[in-house]
């Protein structure tokens, strides 16, 4: 079938804000939005940037806002979405190039929630043990990949300076709720800061964009509750 | 990118802890939130339902606050909403106004006509004497 690609472009070194290009190309329903890209970065406009590592929905690097919603490139089929089908960088990050954005405000947001298990005690001749209903509660918050599709689809993100956004708080949930960890206090400390969990107005898109279909909004609101037991 | 880009996504830090305001602030909403959907409600039905708002005058208002208890009613229902409407604003004026400056001066604002509107209320609430 015939596919009109509209990709946002935008080079540093000759744009001064980005515009639209069109691409037409020949593509079959099965194919998906990554193997639209390819097809005209390898044979139509060597220029064009994006990034992509695994191609198969769990590395995280293709996340973009596809016909206006945030969607990792290589899990979409051109048979899902409508043609012509536009195609811009996440929102709320800087652009450096094309469909790249600089994702270190969004990593240093999630270093800040100390996303790793912190526990000083000692281990015992045998791993720590979790029971199966321990595990449950956090077994969500494990499926993120670090895409930035929830931060970057959240519209307070978009307008706040600082806010620490969707995944950190879904890193932190990972951890909280995790029986082995004991640094609760140190996260929910970071969370309730203006900039934290309660800036949060449950706009849901976070929920919506997140290619691993975590319940984002609800392990904020978790993150919440837990933040008024701890204090 | 240019330089300027870049700077100003430099001051972009993530938060750094602080003190509990925006967690009572946040459990504060729910609470008074509950409460108003009984006293607005309340209150919606005593002025619109029970009685026909053309009767609503003077000796109406002043046989109601005879009694503490109807003056306590009022109380709470302006102190909760006026305080879950400021806060409300708050959190309006903070997602929306990105200008420093603006911002402190649109939440002054605010606060002062919030805390004008208090005084003013709690004080006829106290001081006001029948006279029928």
């Amino acid at each position: 079938m015939d596919i009109t690609l509209n990709i946002l472009r935008y080079n540093p070194d000759s744009d001064k804000r980005g515009h639209w290009e069109e691409y037409k190309l020949e593509a079959e329903p099965d194919e998906r939005i990554l193997d639209l890209l390819h097809k005209v970065k390898w044979f139509d406009d060597g220029s064009l940037s994006f990034r992509r590592s695994c191609a198969h929905g769990v590395c995280g690097s293709d996340a973009m806002v596809i016909n206006g919603e945030n969607m990792l490139a290589c899990q979409v089929l051109v048979k899902e979405v409508s043609n012509p089908i536009k195609i811009e960088p996440i929102r709320g990050l800087p652009v450096i190039k094309d469909l790249v954005v600089d994702m270190e405000p969004f990593f240093d947001s999630y270093k800040k929630v100390l996303p790793y298990l912190i526990n000083d005690d000692e281990p015992g001749e045998r791993e720590r043990l979790q029971s199966p209903e321990d595990r449950e509660k956090f077994e969500d918050t494990t499926k993120c990949i670090l895409c930035a599709a929830c931060t970057t689809s959240c519209p307070v993100f978009w307008t706040a300076d600082s806010y620490i956004g969707p995944a950190a708080i879904v890193n932190a949930h990972r951890f909280i709720y995790d029986s082995r960890d004991t640094a609760d206090k140190q996260r929910l400390e970071i969370l309730k800061d203006v900039n934290g969990a309660f800036r949060c107005r449950t706009a849901f898109n976070c929920t919506s964009a997140c290619p691993r279909g975590i319940q984002v909004t609800k392990a904020i609101e978790d993150v919440k509750r837990k933040t008024l037991t701890i204090n | 990118m240019s330089t300027n880009q870049r700077t100003d996504w430099a001051r972009r830090q993530p938060p750094t802890g602080g003190s509990n305001f925006e967690l009572y602030a946040w459990f504060f909403m729910r609470v008074s939130g509950l409460f108003l959907v009984l006293l607005a409600t309340g209150h919606m039905f005593i002025m619109h339902v029970f009685n026909d708002t053309l009767n609503l005058d003077y000796e109406f208002v002043a046989a109601r606050w005879d009694t503490p208890y109807w003056r306590t009613f009022d109380w709470l229902l302006l102190a909760l909403s006026l305080l879950h409407g400021t806060n409300g604003l708050r959190i309006v004026l903070h997602d929306n106004i990105s200008n420093q400056n603006l911002r402190k001066i649109s939440l002054s604002v605010l606060y002062f006509v919030s805390v004008m509107f208090f005084i003013l209320g709690t004080y006829v609430l106290i001081a006001f004497v029948s006279e029928v």
